[in-house]
């Protein structure tokens, strides 16, 4: 029983193959759609570390992939080269995380959600008033992408890539002892404490770790847009991306796969209804929950489980 | 020889209430100290002064004849101390072995060493012994929340000696387990104390089992220690006859 079991992997492994296919069937907006995707899932994947497997309510999740996105256009401005940008995004969204964790020590739950909004809301504002560094509102145009991977679907395939190495990693996390000591952290601290888990140290890197893949996501969505500025990254986006691991299931291995997917996808295929469409998608959200308060794959769990069949893929470690 | 466990005059207070009010026990290595008293006296806050679970208000623990105080519970467990909580604490998501082998990977290595090292930590078959001696085998793959409560009660127990600690404190064991699982309780605690030299302190309001397994019992009162001593004599105790044993 483990919410990230073989399975989950080798279904998530199946999506990225697809993806990587497509594009022989697919216009070029459907690329850029599907690039979206890879990105949204690396930064759900991240929130679904912190939150779902860790237990850590975060609404700062847009303020990494900010930080990622900003230190990859401006350095790249200055012709470093992506992979060192890439590098330099990770590792300053790590740090930056593992601050934002320290107030998750005192508060949590509702708290610490404002908390973490607030820090988000800060960056927005940095990116926003800070135009000697960041542009401001005009934001960074011309981002370059790798020389390699310049075409859309050279670049879709990188992004593939990307998230295929962010899977592998963070599936062989989760099944290490370190995710059992994430997960103890979710269920249980006061008794996890007594077994020796470092409540404190654990908190830390859940925070850390989930915002360094938020960092990653940054560094390839800078690219793939080639232009950015501050609104992507408020607190409508942590809350979007909040809302692709909850809808998915939060914590379950595949579950930021499917919150992506819908997160790309619903916002296309419901253009037709023009300004009732938020409202129409929030209906939506909101039945999916009612429903099932797992998210798609608590629901999946449960029909199967219904049906006799083997009950649980919510398989933890 | 320095005793493993020494409080000295602790204290906790919550509001005006005197949960702990000036406690000076000693636990000496290989002892079984049975700890009695009536529902709110401060046994279970005892226990969470003596493992940094909350602070107390005034007074020193020393384990090994070194200052403790106020250490983090995680770091209290690393030296070897390891307990249980009054209710239950399982992880109920995890299956059963998951639970063991939870309960001592923090003890196997460093935290980057476990990260690229096996996914069991290798406490696969310390697990499986630990699961052979509490009698939970075939339960090994549920999922712990779906057990019954005397089995998840005896999974508690059994994490509590995952590592291997040289002392645990138990709050409770017998509460809420049966009759036939008592005794089987007790014989393994012995047995435990006997092979391993373990040493443990046990809260318990089942007179027999505390009072047939202790060596030593404390009886404590509105937060304070009003007798000590061999079981039988603080059976008939005057002052514990009137103030716990009662009718
Ligand atoms: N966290 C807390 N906040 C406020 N008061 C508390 C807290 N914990 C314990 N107390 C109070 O401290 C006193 C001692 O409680 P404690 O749980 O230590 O008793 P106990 O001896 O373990 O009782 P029992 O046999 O019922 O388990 C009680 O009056 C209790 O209400
Ligand atoms: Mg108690």
């Amino acid at each position: 029983m483990a919410h990230s079991s073989g399975r989950s992997l080798a279904a998530s492994l199946l999506l990225i193959a697809l993806a990587s296919v497509l594009p022989m069937v697919l216009q070029p907006y459907g690329i850029y759609l599907l690039s979206l995707w890879a990105v949204y899932t690396i930064a759900a994947i991240g929130l679904n570390l912190t939150l779902g497997f860790a237990g850590q309510m975060s609404l700062a999740h847009a303020a990494f992939v900010g930080i990622g996105a900003y230190c990859t256009a401006l350095l790249g401005a200055h012709g470093v080269p992506f992979p060192a940008t890439l590098l330099a995004a990770t590792l300053l969204a790590y740090g930056v995380g593992w601050c934002v964790g320290y107030p998750a020590l005192r508060v949590q739950g509702h708290y610490l959600a404002f908390v973490t909004l607030a820090f988000t809301t800060l960056v927005f504002l940095v990116l926003r008033n800070e135009a000697w560094l960041t542009g401001g509102i005009a934001g960074i145009s011309n981002i370059a992408r790798p020389r390699l991977f310049a075409t859309p679907t050279a670049y879709l395939r990188l992004c593939l890539a990307a998230l295929l190495a962010v899977s592998l990693a963070v599936w062989w996390l989760l099944r290490s002892p370190w995710g059992r000591a994430f997960i103890a952290l979710r269920e249980n601290p006061i008794r996890a404490m007594s077994l020796g888990v470092d409540v404190r140290r654990y908190t830390l890197l859940a925070f850390a770790i989930g915002a360094a893949l938020g960092g990653i996501a940054g560094a390839f969505y800078a690219p793939l847009v080639q232009y950015i500025e501050p609104s992507p990254f408020a607190l409508g986006f942590s809350i979007n991306l909040l809302m692709m691991v909850v809808i998915g299931g939060a914590g379950y291995f595949l579950g930021p796969f499917l919150g992506a997917l819908i997160a790309v996808l619903l916002p296309e295929w419901l253009r037709f209804l023009h300004d009732v469409y938020l409202a129409f998608y929030a209906l939506a959200v909101i039945l999916l929950l009612l429903v099932c308060p797992t998210g798609l794959l608590g629901l999946s769990e449960r029909l199967l489980a219904q049906r006799g069949g083997r009950p649980a893929e919510r398989a933890d470690a | 020889m320095t005793p493993l466990l020494q409080a000295h005059d602790l204290r906790r207070h919550f509001g005006g209430v005197q949960a702990v009010n000036g406690i000076s026990v000693t636990v000496n290595a290989g002892e079984i100290l049975g700890v009695i008293g009536p529902n709110g006296s401060g046994k279970s806050t005892l226990f969470n002064c003596l493992l940094g679970q909350i602070a107390p208000s005034g007074g020193q623990v020393l384990l090994d004849g070194r200052d403790v105080t106020g250490w983090r519970p995680c770091d209290l467990n690393r030296l070897g101390v390891s307990r249980t909580f009054q209710l239950l604490q399982v992880f109920p998501q995890l299956s059963v072995l998951e639970n063991l082998i939870l309960a001592g990977q923090e003890h196997v290595g460093s935290r980057i060493g476990r990260l690229f090292g096996p996914r069991d930590a290798g406490l696969t078959a310390s697990a499986e012994r630990m699961l052979a001696r509490f009698r939970l085998q075939p339960l090994a793959h549920a999922r712990a929340g779906g057990l019954s409560y005397g089995q998840q009660k005896l999974l508690d127990i059994a994490m509590a000696f995952m590592a291997g600690p040289r002392l645990v404190l138990l709050d409770e064991p017998a509460g809420g387990v049966n009759l036939t699982m008592l005794g089987g309780l007790r014989d393994l605690l012995r047995a435990m104390n006997e092979e391993q030299g373990a040493t443990f302190v046990v809260i318990e309001h089942n007179m027999d089992f505390v009072m047939s397994l202790s060596h030593r019992v404390i009886c404590i009162a509105e937060g304070r220690i009003i007798a000590d001593g061999p079981p039988a004599e603080v059976r008939e105790d005057a002052r514990v006859i009137e103030s716990y044993l009662g009718t």
